[in-house]
């Protein structure tokens, strides 16, 4: 322990740190722990810890019809959204760094408002339209609903992206006789695309992880699968829940590693 | 890619920018001739940077017109202008290799495979970067980049080439360097070019000629040796090389400093306020004795700055007035130099002596 007399603080007078750190991870990891533990369980009901082990709520998740079509139901949303979100959020971005718009400021505002209005009012109001338009518990209302909800996230993170671009690249581009759309496929889009990515998968997973809109608006054969969950939950105290939720937690940890590695192989590149 | 098929002349009439109240430029007109090396020389807000985005096609002037060898192009986009841009920080494509940059415009111009490589290498060579083609643009050097921006932005035969003070991020002996690098492919290549800076030792040495810009309109346009001999305005004077300024008045064609009469070969009005401008380099020490001599002024000696090669000294010659006379330090020159608050008198030369207007 030689190196510990170079350092002005000790470990162990930093013991303190480590703890404090170590309850937060605690906290931030212990239920998704006590989710993963619970549906491996043999009893009937959501116990912790539990007294038996069985895979029979992942068996009875995947045969069963009901739980087949809602995640079917969130899929397809969450991939429509994603492309309809990503390219819409990312045009807007664009657009609020050309600082050329005279209400540039003021659209961001707007765009941005979805993620400081409480999802209550939002599914209430999305609701009593949807009632008028005749789109509540339709695919294309969910898609449009989770679409307004995934845009502040999608336009933030492009426009973090744009920020850190050298927009001089696409004057140059357009100089060299690339059209607009070319001169941005070609330069900017290459440059902006881990941020692009990053978007897009949190557009997915907006529309994926939402519940409150869902419960408003999706219902019978359009419920999502965490609408799905939330009235499951209410109804029932059954562990296939727990064998869900493991499953949307693998996808979550293989979405973001896979983004990682991406990001990672692209910083070695360059 | 020895020379271009043949250089175009530019005419701009009439250009005006305004953003807001702001005017940015102000009826501009400029004529460019075929093959010419034209800078655009002025401070920053002066409005040569834009000047510059709106001959890109970058900025949408409120009016005017501007001809490419008879072409109007004020309304078309930057991409059918067929301008080559070497933009200050490059803008180098840095997800492609070098060879890949200098192909882009080609590729856009659905140039064929084999004579997008021919033109490629010929390009690299022309920039003296043969073998640097797979390179990624992080490992080149600022001179490497200046010299890829180069070779991308006249690899399509261009009609005329923009640059946007290109040198500006190189350090002083490198930019030194590239300035006579510059000057040499423009002689060889004879594009009509239009070259943006502020720095006035740089473009006297590369240009044909230099547009002087001040507030949004063009105060002097002239061959380098004839705007520093004749600057018509003071900020012009003040703006290229150094000068110091005596106000004089003008009474029957004659200048007057105080009650000194003073001579100039310089075309005059009969009467009103000027001011005299002087070159540091054109102001001597005058012989102690006879007062015969033309434009002898007296004054005190001030404060002399050793810089190296030359030295400085200011001389007050009253009404606060204060003339900067500069010469090379040579042993000679040096052990006749009057000590500082010692009375001497100077002279100027009547050709040397330069009237623009006061203010």
């Amino acid at each position: 322990m030689s190196r510990d007399a170079d350092l002005p603080i000790s470990h162990w007078s930093r013991l303190w740190l480590y703890c404090f750190g170590a309850l937060i991870l605690f906290f931030l990891i212990a239920p998704s722990v006590i989710v993963v533990v619970m549906s491996f369980s043999g009893s009937s009901f959501l116990q912790f810890p539990p007294q038996s082990w069985s895979l029979r709520w992942y068996t009875r998740y995947f045969e069963s019809m009901e739980w087949r079509e809602a995640t079917g139901v969130s899929l397809k949303v969450a991939i429509m959204t994603t492309l309809v979100a990503t390219p819409l959020g990312s045009a807007a971005a664009y657009a609020v760094n050309l600082k050329t718009l005279r209400y540039g400021n003021v659209a961001l505002a707007v765009l941005v408002s979805a993620i400081i209005i409480p999802v209550i009012l939002i599914g209430i109001g999305v609701f009593f339209l949807y009632a008028r338009l005749g789109l509540n518990n339709t695919f294309t209302g969910l898609v449009i609903a989770h679409t307004a909800l995934a845009l502040p996230l999608v336009v933030m993170t492009v426009l973090a992206g744009l920020r850190s671009y050298d927009m001089d690249q696409e004057r140059a581009a357009r100089s060299l006789g690339a059209t607009p759309l070319r001169a941005f496929i070609e330069v900017t889009m290459p440059q902006i695309s881990l941020s692009i990515i990053a978007a897009s998968l949190f557009a997915f997973i907006t529309s994926f992880d939402e519940v409150v809109v869902s419960f408003f608006t999706s219902g019978g054969d359009m419920s999502t699968l965490s609408r799905r969950m939330f009235t499951s939950l209410r109804d029932e105290i059954d562990p296939t829940i727990a064998a869900i939720s493991t499953c949307l937690i693998i996808l979550s940890v293989i979405l973001l590693s896979v983004a990682h590695l991406v990001g990672a192989s692209r910083t070695r590149e360059s | 890619m020895s020379t271009l098929g043949a250089a175009l002349p530019i005419r701009i009439r009439g250009i005006e920018k305004k953003y807001g109240p702001v005017t940015i430029l102000q009826r501009l007109d400029l004529d460019v001739a075929a093959g010419e090396f034209l800078t655009l020389l002025g401070p920053s807000g002066s409005g040569k940077t834009t000047l510059l985005m709106i001959l890109a096609g970058f900025v949408r002037p409120d009016a005017g017109s501007i001809k490419i060898g008879g072409d109007e192009i004020i309304a078309a986009p930057p991409h059918r202008r067929n301008i080559g841009m070497v933009f200050q920080n490059y803008a180098l494509f840095p997800h492609m290799s070098v060879s890949q940059n200098i192909a882009f415009p080609l590729r856009q111009r659905r140039v064929p495979a084999a004579d997008i490589v021919r033109r490629v290498t010929s390009a690299l060579e022309m920039v003296r970067l043969n073998g640097y083609g797979e390179r990624r643009i992080n490992q080149l050097s600022g001179g490497q980049r200046q010299r890829v921006a180069l070779a991308r932005a006249m690899v399509f035969e261009p009609r005329i080439v923009l640059m946007d003070e290109p040198l500006s991020a190189l350090d002083k002996g490198l930019r030194e360097h590239m300035q006579l690098e510059l000057r040499d492919l423009h002689r060889s290549l004879g594009m009509t070019t239009i070259y943006v800076t502020h720095d006035q030792r740089e473009a006297i040495t590369m240009s044909d000629r230099i547009a002087v810009m001040n507030g949004g309109a063009i105060e002097q346009i002239d061959r380098p040796e004839a705007l520093y001999a004749h600057p018509r305005t003071h900020f012009v004077a003040s703006f290229i090389g150094e000068s110091s300024f005596i106000p004089v008045d003008i009474r029957d064609g004659v200048p007057w400093f105080r009650d000194a009469k003073l001579q100039t070969t310089a075309r005059t009005s009969s009467s009103g306020r000027y001011l005299m401008s002087v070159r540091p380099e054109k102001v001597r020490l005058a012989a102690a004795g006879g007062d015969d001599g033309i434009n002898i002024l007296a004054g005190v000696m001030g404060d002399v700055i050793y810089q190296g090669d030359s030295f400085a000294c200011s001389i007050d010659i009253g009404d606060g007035v204060k003339l900067t006379m500069r010469d090379y330090c040579r042993e000679d020159t040096m052990a006749r130099l009057p000590a500082r608050g010692e009375s001497i008198r100077v002279s100027i030369a009547a050709s040397d002596a330069i009237l623009v207007e006061a203010g």
